[in-house]
């Protein structure tokens, strides 16, 4: 990626990731939301999610780092840090 | 023998006839083809000998909602597929937090596959060999397991009384069933939902098949490929699908009006011991099995009207079979050989063929056996050819043999 990507930015790819993942509505994917506990997500598609927001974003996001990815905000604040 | 009667008051399937029960007997009735030319690009690269199949009439994935699709090997899908078919069917809604339709913990499964998920064991190693660790998913494991239909239909329809797999090769669907008619008889549940389901048209397994020169090489002439007992067969066709009944204890189905489509009478289970593939010479281990099966519904050989067999087209296996066939029935028996028109479902053929067993009663009909165009005289039996056979039936057998010498028959009575 040329440019780092905005807050907005990585909130939109998150979206469009975890719709393609476990077909949440891009809508649903904010900042305030649990993975686990508001969208339902599984450990497994966890992993997935990863691996595309690395390929999306170019970041590495390591297992202990993932583990506390709680919300969606956690997610992009990651991201926006490391990308 | 004992006391406890178990009825089948559901039914679902996913064919190469139909995407359902009713499209796929229809088909099946009138003798309709289900074998078709693979397109697959494999088939050329690897210059196979055989380049037919008979692949779902209907596309899982255009069933299932997306995101269920993928996380479910395609003989999950198939499973699940027919699952909700047979439980709708047997008039149950899905089980929700506030609406659990039974009692869970009298709810079992019991499906049976004969590989499971090869499609994801073979797809998920390309990956790891072209884009490396990252790149598997992380549901490989449970997509392949030969447990995972079975598994998943147990989650989806939250049955706590054990969800069973059996791996008996071609026999995997028959022998679920007569694992599930145990489960109820034993009073471990009170219904069972049972069948079978494989999903394996992959470069491997037709290149195991065709190794092993059982596969049809018919390939000009995809219509006519599978021909049980017919003098010009010359070995079967690899298909797909699943079937499954919802089972259930006969005075559990009567409290609640189900509506029931005949009486799971007995089964016989057996085995060869005698080679890895090939049939016993004399037949024992199926001669076995019907008997059995009969011994246990209490009735005697004269009381079986119909066979569906388990005559995949192969020169030996349909001689073998026909010839345990009147010894262990009698030459009276009205037989039909379904893998005509849907080819062999290998895990998923017992449980499929079970059902036009049971509705060849419920309905008096008997499938017709497409291209049966000449007999071949060593099969000494009346298979329906031409029209489909309108009869009264009060019993019938259904045959499952599969690789490894198991041997499974499935009785089941009008209700």
């Amino acid at each position: 990626m040329s440019e780092k990507p905005s807050e907005a930015e990585i909130l939109e790819g998150l979206g469009e990731i975890v719709e393609e993942v476990a077909g949440v509505a891009p809508d649903d994917v904010t900042a305030d939301k649990s993975f686990v506990d508001d969208l339902d997500i599984d450990s497994l598609s966890m992993v997935e999610i990863a691996v595309q927001a690395e390929d999306r974003f170019g970041v590495k996001i390591p297992d202990d780092e993932l583990a506390n990815l709680k919300t969606v905000g956690d997610a992009v604040n990651y991201v926006a840090k490391h990308v | 023998m004992s006391n406890v009667d178990v009825v089948v008051t559901g039914l679902g399937a996913t064919t190469p006839l139909g995407g359902d029960v009713s499209s796929t007997w229809d088909a099946l009735v009138a003798g309709r083809n289900g074998v078709r030319t693979l397109e697959m690009d494999w088939l050329e690269r690897f210059d196979m000998p055989s380049r037919i199949g008979a692949p779902l009439a209907v596309e899982p994935t255009d069933v299932l909602p997306r995101v269920q699709a993928r996380r479910l090997d395609r003989c999950e899908q198939i499973a699940v597929i027919a699952a909700r078919e047979a439980w709708a069917d047997a008039g149950f809604a899905i089980p929700t937090d506030d609406d659990e339709p039974v009692d869970p913990d009298r709810l079992g499964v019991s499906i049976g596959t004969g590989i499971g998920g090869p499609l994801t064991m073979l797809g998920m190693d390309d990956i790891l060999e072209r884009d490396g660790l990252r790149k598997v998913s992380p549901l490989t494991v449970p997509m392949l397991m030969p447990n995972g239909p079975a598994a998943h239909v147990g989650i989806e329809l939250r049955a706590r009384a054990g969800v069973h797999t059996t791996a008996s090769a071609c026999a995997s669907g028959a022998e679920a069933i007569a694992n599930a008619y145990q489960m109820i008889q034993n009073g471990r549940a009170d219904i069972v939902v049972a069948g079978g389901a494989e999903a394996c048209i992959a470069p491997i397994t037709v290149a195991g098949f065709c190794q092993s020169r059982t596969l049809s090489t018919r390939n000009d002439e995809p219509d006519r490929a599978s021909r049980p007992f017919d003098v010009d067969r010359d070995g079967f066709v690899l298909g797909e699908g699943a079937g499954i009944l919802v089972l259930e204890r006969a005075d559990h189905a009567a409290a609640r009006g189900a509506r029931v489509y005949a009486r799971l009478s007995g089964y016989g289970i057996t085995s060869d011991a005698h080679h890895i593939t090939g049939n016993h010479p004399e037949g024992i281990g199926q001669i076995k099995a019907m008997r059995n099966a009969v011994a246990l519904a209490g009735l005697t050989a004269t009381d079986i009207g119909h066979v569906n067999a388990h005559a995949t087209s192969t020169v030996v296996g349909d001689i073998g079979e026909a010839a345990a066939i009147r010894k262990a029935i009698g030459d009276h028996v009205v037989v039909t050989a379904p893998k005509a028109s849907i080819g062999h479902l290998v895990g998923g053929a017992g449980a499929v063929e079970s059902i036009a067993t049971l509705l060849a009663i419920y309905y008096g009909t008997i499938p017709v056996t497409r291209n049966l165009e000449n007999l071949d005289p060593k099969v000494g039996l009346d298979v329906v050819t031409g029209e489909p056979r309108k009869v009264d039936l009060s019993a019938a057998i259904n045959n499952s043999f599969g690789f490894g010498g198991h041997n499974v028959a499935v009785l089941f009575t009008a209700a």
